[in-house]
């Protein structure tokens, strides 16, 4: 089972199965909608995943096959056969030409929410995906939900009060207006049927000249087909790979898609570890990690942008192991490890130990990351994770920053260090943590490890930030976390705000 | 933690209380023309226009070098790659290779000397985007690398200039500062900033008949790209046709520098011809076009004990850029509004216009003011800081007077300031003191964070200085059904100008807004129109527009009275209807009866603004026909250890005149002065020692989020206000004046920076963008820390 392959990508648009026979495997969303199909409502802002002009919704199947999941992502660097089994939901489908608006784009018309107009569909999209997904009220929800999408015109103030009035509106007739939680139409339940028929047991396996992508179902036989042809190009939700193609037009041949893979999509808790799936999103991700370590929380929601988490994967995250990601210094301080899979074999090791230098880890041809196995939170266990940017909301760290510590009797008995952006790859602070272990857990001994990150990392300068500024943000950020541990009452900007 | 608090916002009403009953006539909150267009994704941007057959696609082969002698280049990989139909250097333009609207300094494609790293050198077309782009990679250049001057420091050091130095001066400011009780010097740096619209640029050119070409392109003033196109082509400008409907935003950004792109465009088209399309990438579109000049502003000041200005010397050095651009008339401005809204009786103001090896600058929002008012803004509360005093009040001190002390440098009498009114209302609907005692003693007891509040004004002059550049043409085409095509000189890039302009024809003919359609910007409707800038969007075009309008409306008027037997004065346009004598009959049925009659139903419009008038050699003169004013009270908060800062509560009051619409000049108020607290926080321009600019894209460029707009945030149109010149409908410009509230941000986190420091008259050294690490490096210098 498993290898019975379709060489036919599918999936639902305006409606109708679009069939695509030889499709390219980097030929981006946007591109087909905008140069094949003259769809243009869609825009390209930065074909890089941070601007949201691009914006579209794709509709899936939820683990039942019951009801759809709606999830905007951004199609500027979202590989067509993606899609497959899935459906295309672009801004003209909210509503016709001459026809009634869906509430959420009179919402943004009553309240003045476009100016010049070009960000406006990404908008539309991002705030139907809300709409689907039950919209929330308090301002920092919508905040976050707005992340990704940049507007230059208005400052906001009148897209933030759209999304709090779309819901109050009436609602035209039609499956996309009916909100989060209304009874299933007929019409979305032909496209229920749709789509369950389209993920019929095999794989997809597309060939053009432009090379060939494979999207196995079954670990196995993504296993074997990665060890027989260890040239290709993983690809699991592509907000890495996405932009060597966009970007640096890089030429991809072979993708091998993990986003397919049943195996290394779930989530397993047990008592000790909370096992994830090398193909889970970050959305999915935060449902059950944050249950654990809520400290976490702003951390994950400054993570690139929802509909960037909605495609990326922990496993690309890791596997990736650029030294600006930012779960790895939280797992690396959670002490998590990762079990890698080549062909049959399995290993399992430390995070920290991936990383060798920039740009290099320990994957072998061939070899994979299938699961992330992070321990389950002790008691009294003190955590934290900071990040630091120009902006709030996505951005890249200039330094992040995480801890987990155990204190008892005032004494540190346990202690793990780990920093993004100060070195070549993300890195724990072995001396630092050495300066703090069986110690006093107070001002002066946490002064003298500062001091002491200064041999664990030696920062660079760039755009994001001066070496000088890193390595001063990098002690400071230890004194924060002993300052919030021991209640000095240090809170962040972020939170003061709100 | 603090509980969340709603958004507060205060809204101009929809009832303008004198407007007649047309639909959307003048003065209603009416929606943006575009608006149903715009969220169902059907309006039309230069990129969306069905493609023509035959179209190629373009791309630049760039620079790597900022500044080289080119030996040699090879460009047989770009010609030999998939897909490529035409490659061109600097030696195949046909006319004069040049753009430079003002000075011929600015080469469509490098000749033997590179300029800028990402300056384009030659220009590929292809089959499809991609095969374009990748070819444009492929070339192979020869660079002498030569030395390069990276920035305006550096420039001012060597005399490096693209324009000769200026100065603007009355009195005797070195007298007056040396006599005065308190002197102080200081520097002010403030940052770049990139447009940012989220539309890159692009041109499409499509050869026609006889040598003739039609453009499409993204451009906030389609006259210059005609003239531009015809020059670099050799053509004459009948020969060229441009058109614009819509731009996904502009700021400035498409004022000059689109001519680029189109002249590129224009010359692959009449080489291969073949329509030629030239989008430009994100990345190229910000590493190859100019950006918001950055300024350090030296400057020294005497003053009295209550902080009263008594002498000024500055000293501007700004960045321009590899060539002059706009530049002469941006740092003009940046010398007209080193006042802000304080009267400098004995001023100096030496003006730098510095030639760097980086990109050359442009237009953004405000022109120039912006860095000026910066300048002077961090005088007064340094000045406040030294004398121990709230900024507030040495503010105060400093505002032009009405009837004394109205002159500005330049000998320009402001004759309708209304700075003090608006400040003393902000200030008591702020709680502006009870809230700053409230701070001083939260920040005492708070080692961490720390709060700071800032109150500041703004005045800007409006008109391009520029005086042949206030002219305006409209043409109005009534049709038998009595409805209406509207056409003028200006351009939509998501002001609202469309939408105003049409409101102010609904309200001269009677008619509703949905009888009149606006119709793409075009040099064969309206020629020669100036650029869509200086704010002066919808003065000048509003007027022109009215002025077609009641044209038609008198020769309608005319016939009716002839028709109907009556006077003249018995003809009254009102709501859809014309009462002629006793009769009613609708607007439509009166254009059909006077097209039977061989009434001419199309009307060109002209304005030209009145009083202005400047001598560009001594900077003297008026060149603004009035000012416009706010002000703005932002709180913000800091994090001591990181740098990180966060707006709290923001107010604002703005001066709109009598608005031809408050709901777009809401939209123009907040997007303003979110896009101006980006510029002095946020967004920071970075290059390497190489001189290429690394911070050229969303991922390393940061433009406000959502979550940045403050969580309290109350924006107010200035009440029964109406401009005391004859403007349109007595409204005032608001496309640039509110950027400059976000000064407020930046005072306000100096504020914070200030409350770190032992010393209560320590003046924070907080450069701008006031970035975490920027704040950080000024915290550390308040507390006396140095940081490694
Ligand atoms: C707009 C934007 C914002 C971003 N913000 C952040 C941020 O705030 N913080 C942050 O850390 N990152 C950020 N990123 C980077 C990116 O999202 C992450 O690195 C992401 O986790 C990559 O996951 P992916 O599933 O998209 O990986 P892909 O792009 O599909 O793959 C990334 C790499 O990992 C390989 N790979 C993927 N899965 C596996 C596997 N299971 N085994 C072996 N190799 C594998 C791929 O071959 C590729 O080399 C951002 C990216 C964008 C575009
Ligand atoms: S185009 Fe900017 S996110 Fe896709
Ligand atoms: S309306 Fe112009 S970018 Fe949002």
């Amino acid at each position: 089972m498993g290898d019975a392959v379709n060489p036919t990508l599918r999936f639902l648009h305006d409606g109708n199965i679009v069939e695509i026979d030889h499709a390219a495997p980097t030929r981006t969303v946007l591109q087909w909608l905008r140069e094949d199909r003259m769809r243009c409502g869609t825009k390209e802002g930065c074909a890089e995943g941070d601007c949201g002009a691009c914006m579209v919704v794709v509709a899936s199947l939820n683990e039942e096959a019951t009801t759809l999941d709606y999830r905007a992502i951004n199609s500027c660097i979202q590989f067509l056969p993606t899609l497959h089994g899935k459906e295309l939901i672009t801004v003209e489908n909210l509503s016709p030409a001459a026809g009634p608006l869906h509430p959420v784009q009179q919402a943004l018309v009553d309240c003045h929410g476009s100016q010049c107009g070009f960000c406006t569909p990404g908008f539309v999209m991002t705030l139907f995906a809300m709409y689907k997904s039950g919209a929330p009220e308090a301002r920092s929800d919508i905040d976050d939900a707005l992340a990704g999408n940049l507007c230059r015109c208005t400052g906001y103030r009148p897209i933030i009060d759209a999304a709090r009035r779309m819901v109050t509106l009436e609602r035209p007739a039609g499956r996309h207006a009916q909100p989060h939680g209304a009874a299933t139409s007929d019409e979305e339940r032909s496209a229920i049927e749709t789509l369950r028929a389209l993920n019929d047991e095999r794989s997809l396996h597309t060939e053009s000249r432009k090379g060939t992508f494979a999207a196995p179902t079954d670990v196995d036989a993504f296993a074997r087909l990665y060890a027989a042809e260890p040239h290709r190009r993983i690809l699991a939700g592509g907000t890495d790979v996405g932009l060597w193609v966009t970007k640096d037009y890089r030429d991809i041949d072979d993708v091998l898609y993990i986003g397919n893979v049943e195996a290394l999509r779930d989530i397993a808790v047990t008592d000790t570890v909370i096992d994830v799936g090398a193909a889970v999103t970050f959305t999915e991700l935060m449902r059950v990690l944050l249950d654990d370590y809520p400290e976490l929380t702003d951390l994950f929601r400054r993570w690139a942008s929802p509909p960037i988490r909605n495609a990326a994967t922990l496993g690309g995250n890791i596997a990736n192991g650029s030294p600006i990601g930012d779960s790895m210094p939280a797992l690396i301080a959670l002490g998590t490890r990762v079990l890698l899979r080549h062909d049959h074999d399995t290993r399992e090791i430390d995070l920290e130990s991936l990383y060798i230098d920039y740009q290099v880890n320990d994957l072998q041809p061939g070899e994979f990351v299938k699961r992330i196995r992070i321990p389950r939170r002790r008691p009294d266990q003190l955590v934290a994770s900071y990040k630091l940017s120009k902006r709030f909301d996505q951005d890249i760290s200039a330094v992040c920053a995480a801890f987990s510590a155990q204190v008892e009797d005032g004494r540190t008995q346990h202690i793990r260090i780990a920093y993004g952006g100060v070195a070549g790859v993300p890195k724990r602070a072995l001396a630092t943590e050495a300066a703090l272990i069986d110690k006093s857990f107070d001002e002066a001994t946490v002064r003298a490890a500062m001091a002491v990150l200064d041999e664990d990392f030696s920062p660079l300068t760039d755009m994001r930030a001066s070496a000088d500024y890193r390595a001063t943000a990098t002690r400071n950020l230890l004194y924060r976390f002993f300052a919030e541990a021991t209640g000095l009452g240090a809170t962040d900007v972020y939170t003061y705000a709100r | 933690m603090r509980a969340e608090r709603e958004l507060e916002l205060r809204k101009a009403g929809d009832d303008a209380s004198d407007a007649s009953r047309v639909d959307g006539a003048v003065g209603t909150a009416t929606p943006h023309d575009s608006a149903v267009l715009h969220v169902n994704g059907r309006a039309t941007y230069t990129d969306d226009i069905p493609e023509p057959r035959g179209l190629l696609h373009a791309a630049f082969g760039v620079s790597t070098e900022a500044h080289a002698r080119i030996r040699g280049m090879d460009l047989s990989r770009v010609e030999a790659a998939p897909g490529v139909v035409a490659v061109i250097t600097a030696s195949d333009v046909p006319g004069p290779n040049n753009y430079g609207a003002v000075i011929a300094d600015d080469p469509i494609l490098a000749e033997d000397e590179v300029v800028y790293a990402g300056q384009p050198v030659f220009a590929v077309a292809a089959t499809t985007v991609d095969a374009a782009r990748r070819a444009a990679r492929l070339a192979d250049i020869d660079y002498e690398p030569l030395e390069a001057i990276l920035d305006p420091e550096t420039a001012l050091e060597r005399e490096s200039f693209v324009l000769p130095s200026t100065t603007l001066a009355r009195g005797d400011a070195d007298m007056a500062i040396a006599n005065a009780p308190h002197r102080l010097t200081g520097t002010a740096r403030v940052g770049g900033q990139d447009q940012f619209y989220l539309e890159g640029q692009i041109s499409i050119a499509i050869p026609r008949e006889g040598g003739d070409l039609f453009l499409y392109s993204s451009t906030q003033h389609p006259g210059e790209i005609q003239h531009s196109v015809a020059k670099a082509l050799g053509l004459a400008q009948k020969d060229v046709t441009v058109e614009c409907r819509r731009m996904g935003g502009a700021f400035g950004g498409k004022e000059s520098q689109p001519a680029l792109i189109a002249c590129t465009a224009a010359i692959l088209a009449q080489r291969t011809g073949r329509p030629v399309k030239l989008r430009l990438d994100r990345d190229a579109d910000m590493i190859i076009t100019g950006k918001r000049h950055d300024f350090v502003s030296h400057y020294e000041v005497g003053f009295d004990d209550t902080g009263r200005i008594l002498g000024i010397r500055y000293n501007h050095a700004s960045r321009c850029g590899a060539s002059a651009d706009l530049s002469g008339a941006v740092n003009d401005r940046a010398m007209f509004h080193s006042d802000n809204a304080y009267f400098l009786e004995h001023v100096a103001i030496d003006s730098h216009r510095c030639k760097t090896h980086t990109v050359s600058n442009t237009a953004f929002r405000g022109f120039g003011g912006p860095q000026g008012m910066f300048a002077c803004e961090q005088v007064v509360d340094d000045i406040a800081r030294h004398l121990g005093r709230d900024p507030l009040d040495v503010r105060r001190v400093n505002f032009y007077g009405t009837d004394s002390r109205n002159v500005t440098p330049y000998g320009q009498t402001i004759e309708d300031n209304i700075i003090a009114e608006i400040v003393d209302q902000l200030e008591a609907s702020t709680d502006y003191r009870d809230r700053r005692r409230e701070i001083e003693a939260w920040n005492a007891k708070s080692p961490v964070l720390k709060r700071g509040i800032a109150l500041t004004p703004v005045k800007f002059g409006i008109s391009f200085t520029a005086t042949h550049l206030n002219q305006a043409g409209a043409l109005v085409n009534v049709y038998t059904d009595g409805t209406v095509q509207l056409n003028h000189g200006g351009t939509e890039m998501g002001q609202g100008l469309f939408v105003k302009v049409a409101q102010v024809v609904a309200e001269t003919l009677q008619i509703d807004l949905s009888r009149i359609r606006c119709t793409a910007s075009d040099t064969s409707k309206v020629p020669n129109a100036s650029a869509t800038a200086a704010s002066a969007g919808s003065d000048l075009n509003g007027m022109a527009a009215r002025n077609a309008a009641e044209k038609i409306k008198r020769r309608l008027t005319g016939f009716a009275a002839q028709h109907y037997g009556c006077d003249e004065h018995e003809v009254r346009f009102d709501n859809n209807e014309v009462h002629v004598g006793g009769e009613t009959l609708s607007f439509a049925e009166l254009v059909h009866a006077a097209y039977m009659a061989r009434v001419s139903l199309s009307a060109q419009g002209f304005y030209k603004t009145p009083k202005i008038d400047y001598d560009k050699t001594t900077l003297t003169g008026r060149p603004f026909y009035y000012f416009a004013y706010g002000a703005a009270c932002t709180e913000v908060v800091i994090d001591t250890l990181t740098g990180e800062n966060r707006m709290t509560r923001v107010d604002i009051l703005h001066d709109c005149g009598r608005s031809l619409n408050p709901a777009v000049d809401l939209g123009q108020v907040e997007g303003g002065f979110i896009q101006g607290a980006g510029w002095l926080t946020t967004e920071e321009l970075w290059w390497n020692p190489r001189g290429d600019l690394k911070t050229h894209a969303p991922a390393t460029y940061k433009i406000p989020c959502a979550s940045d707009l403050p969580p309290d945030f109350r924006v107010t149109l200035l009440e029964s206000s109406e401009n005391r010149e004859d403007t349109i409908y007595k409204s005032k410009a608001v496309g640039e004046p509110p950027l400059m509230l976000g000064l407020s941000v930046f005072h306000a986190i100096r504020d914070a920076v200030a409350a770190c420091s032992a010393d209560p008259k320590h003046a924070p050294e907080l450069e701008a963008p006031a970035t975490p690490e920027h704040v950080l490096d000024a915290v550390m210098t308040a507390r006396g820390d140095t940081r490694v």
